[in-house]
């Protein structure tokens, strides 16, 4: 493949909709709030669900209790066991996914039509009445034990732990939500129920639904699924104060190719130079070959198969961040380079011409974002996060086209800052060593 | 269930099977171009696929990786486009572009507003003919698929193992060079490994055009008759006839060790049938008998090796069906903490003997069925998979008959069959066993 993406995609800006797309805002009888789009031409329903927090919400000492949580929803549900809860969704065709993020519990659902009330009954018993029975909980602990053991020789894994746990030290944010191999090991039981009950409450969910249904239907669903939840659960964390200064950090790992992250802090989502942020990183790192650190990094160098910047604005803290790997022989190499054009895009700032091909691009794109019920279910219910309204659909292309060069250039100054600029590198890179600007 | 470690172990992924019909046209240039139309107007967006009948198992001993070198240098520029400017056309058009290589096939795809189909097509009937390789360009870009190399399979020792292990898979089939190339070889790449690639293997009638999203037939035809229609046939293009493995006599076992592996598992390969024109029952079998030892929680190995007994923290088994040539059928068995690899092993063995014996839960079987059933309806939701399946399939030696009754075949597996493709598959003489492990004088177990 010519660029691996990936991460990309899962932090680019909450999209944007086609005006083809209508959104309807559908309140149950019971009080839930969700959007919906009908597209009636293919029997099934996408839903997707988003609890608030995430593995953020976890309690002292409990580190990776709502991970944990979160992977045993399917594990047995009301009068099933694990292996009848799943064979119960086989039978039925449907697919649940449930996972724990650092700001959000995630579940996406889709079924069809002709079982509809059988899978969402189903759906609703892993939520409300999950078993979290003890050997269910031994087993799925030991693949977490398992998975955190190979994280432990990732070198991208390292690094990223690594550049969090020096930013945000004892917040959320500077650990893995998935805990560790001594947080995990002594969570009980207790503690799962009390992260279940914690955290898939009413006052943290959004719902988005795209699919064969209708409004009415929809509601009736919404409250035999959810109606039942807890009303509130734990408190969020406050915001996370970012404590890494610039430099450079080396972690000494035997791989022959060593990987940065690199990162300082960034915007806010509801900072109001937010967007024109994010077509400015779009120029400056994107990932795509027009990007400027694709094109000096890989195109004009070879020092990388891929590298990207990208802004991740999360719930209590914002920050611009980018990741490289490149032989050790050649990684000091491409941290230089890098290094100016961080500078060179801060000083001088991007071209008209640049302006100009990138809001093509991301006006262009614009409508190509919403081609499937699950990526648009999946797009709306970001959308609700990021506290954006269903207008935004139709505002955001004339907002990108109206950045003026002179506001990018101000933001690019504002966003972009070579002196904070700091690397966290895995590996046995030649002539790198730790470094602190200040 | 975790999955993160399921997506750590890579490639275990199952093949599903699904399209519908009806929304499918298919005719073929007077140059011998394949054309495959999937309708889909849901979305003012169309997928624009071309595959050619060329991977790295076409390519000549002592060049491994030049498809996939080829494929990197096609967006240097041609006669008319400079370096970079085809990725950045369809950028200024709101699209976005790839291209991947397998053992069996290269491929290009756009996706972009269906406005703009007829562009996509004249930049890629260019460089389909046209390409233009500068000196700088060959180096640099030998640098970047260097690092692909380091990224994908030198930072990872689980890839590392694979490439060992398929090496010892083909005795003889050039299935057992890996993809992106050996690194020994890649560093010999230059211009003429590459052009001689190109020059035997681009040309229309060895490609197939895929267009997914909101055409239609008539709008597609006209349009690759335009731009791919002049475009001449290579006369001389051979049939795709490689070398076959011989009889396998011998088991083969390997142990790789490397001290960044931090978790051990085991893993078998069995030399398997692929799905072949008109001849998909015994693939149909297979890909059945994989779900059912190992497609998730009320599978076989599942049950008995992580539900009955705490063997495991994960086990599978995959089998890819679509290929020209000789596939392979796997297992892996990640153990439990206190668990030896040999105790993992002899564990996965005693199963697939209890197995044999026991034979097909036929509740299990309906419900994988259904799935499948139910995967035609999902399917639709996703057009650029769909022509994903149509390209690997055609690209793979089936026609699109084959690859329309694969549904229904797939649904007419008896018990017995699956059976019969279980004895015939599991014979230790066509298998590798691999071990993955730390250093083992480190390894308390």
């Amino acid at each position: 493949m010519r660029i691996l993406l990936g991460l990309i995609a899962a932090l680019a800006l909450a999209a944007p909709v086609r005006a083809a797309v209508e959104i309807q805002e559908v309140t149950s009888p019971g009080g839930i709030d969700a959007w919906l789009v009908e597209e009636r031409s293919i029997p099934f329903v996408a839903l997707e669900l988003r609890f608030e927090g995430g593995t953020s919400l976890d309690q002292p000492g409990k580190r990776g209790a709502i991970n944990l949580m979160a992977a045993l929803l399917e594990e047995g549900a009301g009068d099933l066991s694990a292996q009848e809860f799943t064979a119960r969704r086989e039978g039925l065709a449907a697919s649940f996914d449930y996972d724990a993020y650092s700001d959000a519990i995630s579940v996406s659902a889709q079924f069809l039509t002709e079982n509809r009330d059988e899978a969402v009954a189903l759906l609703r018993s892993s939520l409300i009445a999950p078993r979290f029975d003890e050997d269910a909980i031994e087993r799925v602990r030991a693949q977490v034990l398992a998975s955190l053991r190979q994280d432990e020789k990732d070198p991208d894994t390292i690094a990223n732990r690594a550049f969090m746990a020096s930013a945000f030290g004892d917040h959320p944010y500077g650990s893995s939500g998935d805990g560790t191999v001594e947080t995990v090991t002594a969570l009980t039981r207790d503690d799962i129920v009390a992260a279940h009950q914690g955290t898939m409450t009413r006052d943290k969910l959004f719902v988005s639904a795209v699919g064969d249904i209708d409004a009415e239907a929809l509601g009736t669903l919404l409250d035999t699924l959810l109606g039942d939840l807890p009303e509130t659960g734990f408190d969020a964390p406050p915001p996370a104060t970012y404590a890494l200064q610039g430099g450079q950090t080396v972690i000494p790992f035997d791989t022959p190719q060593s990987v940065a992250v690199f990162g300082h802090e960034g915007l806010d989502r509801d900072d109001p130079d937010f967007i024109t942020a994010y077509v400015v990183n779009e120029i400056m790192g994107a990932g795509s070959f027009e990007s400027r650190l694709m094109n000096e990094v890989r195109e004009q160098r070879g020092l990388t198969y891929g590298i990207y910047s990208y802004l991740a604005a999360r719930d209590l803290a914002a920050m611009v961040m980018g990741r490289v790997a490149s032989s050790n022989q050649t990684m000091a190499e491409a941290v230089d380079v890098i290094r100016a054009e961080w500078a060179k895009i801060a000083e001088q700032g991007i071209t008209a011409q640049e302006l100009e091909d990138a809001k093509t691009f991301l006006t262009g794109s614009y409508p190509l974002r919403f081609d499937g019920n699950g990526p648009i279910a999946n797009i709306l219910v970001g959308m609700q996060m990021d506290g954006l309204s269903t207008d935004y659909v139709n505002d955001r292309n004339g907002m990108v086209d109206a950045i003026t060069l002179e506001e990018a250039n101000r933001v690019a100054a504002r966003l972009y800052d070579p002196e904070a600029l700091h690397f966290v590198i895995v590996g046995q890179p030649e002539g790198l060593m730790d470094e602190a600007s200040n | 269930m975790i999955r993160s470690f399921l997506t750590a172990l890579g490639g275990l992924v199952l093949a599903t099977a699904a399209w519908a019909d009806d929304e499918v046209t298919t005719f073929t240039l007077d140059n011998g171009m394949d054309v495959v139309v999937i309708e889909d107007h849901r979305a003012p967006v169309v997928v624009h696929m071309l595959w050619y009948r060329a991977g790295s198992a076409d390519e000549t001993p002592g060049r491994s990786g030049v498809a996939h070198y080829l494929e990197h240098l096609l967006f240097k520029g041609t006669d008319t486009l400079d370096p970079g400017e085809f990725s950045a056309t369809v950028a200024r058009n709101g699209g976005s572009d790839n291209a991947f290589t397998s053992f069996d096939y290269t491929a290009y795809f756009q996706r972009v507003a269906a406005d703009r189909l007829g562009l996509m097509m004249q930049m890629e009937a260019d460089r389909m003919v046209n390409l233009r390789l500068l000196d700088e360009d060959i180096a640099t870009e030998r640098n970047v698929i260097l690092e692909e190399r380091n990224q994908r399979v030198e930072n990872d020792p689980a890839a590392l193992m694979r490439e060992q292990l398929r090496a010892a898979l083909y005795l003889n089939h050039p299935y057992g060079r890996p993809i992106i190339g050996w690194r020994h070889e890649m560093e010999t790449l230059d211009r003429t490994a590459a052009l001689d690639f190109y020059e035997e293997f681009y040309a229309p009638n060895n490609a197939i055009l895929i267009v997914a999203g909101d055409v239609t037939p008539d709008e597609v035809r006209t349009l690759a008759e335009e731009h791919y229609g002049p475009l001449p046939a290579n006369p001389d293009l051979a049939p795709r006839a490689r070398v076959s493995e011989p009889p396998q006599l011998a088991e083969r076992r390997l142990t790789f060790e490397d001290p960044r592996v931090a978790q051990p598992y085991v893993t078998r390969s069995y030399l398997a049938p692929e799905r072949d024109p008109g001849d998909q029952e015994t693939a149909a079998a297979l890909t059945l008998l994989a779900e059912l030892l190992g497609g998730g929680q009320t599978s076989v190995l599942t049950q008995a090796l992580q539900f009955e007994s705490q063997v495991a923290v994960y086990s599978g088994a995959f089998y890819r069906g679509t290929s020209l040539d000789d596939t392979s059928f796997g297992l892996v068995v990640v153990p439990s903490a206190e668990i030896t690899l040999q105790e993992a092993e002899t564990a996965l063995d005693a199963e697939i003997a209890r197995f044999l014996e026991t034979g097909v839960d036929a509740e299990q079987l309906d419900r994988i069925k259904m799935q499948f059933r139910a995967s035609t309806i999902y399917a639709r939701d996703n057009v650029q998979s769909l022509a994903r399946r149509y390209g690997a399939g055609l690209a793979s030696g089936l026609t699109v008959e084959d690859i329309q009754a694969w549904p229904d075949i797939l649904q007419a597996v008896t018990e017995d069959d699956i059976m019969a493709a279980a004895r015939m598959v599991f014979d230790r003489n066509n298998a590798v066993t691999a071990w993955l492990t730390p250093p083992m004088l480190e390894v308390t177990q």
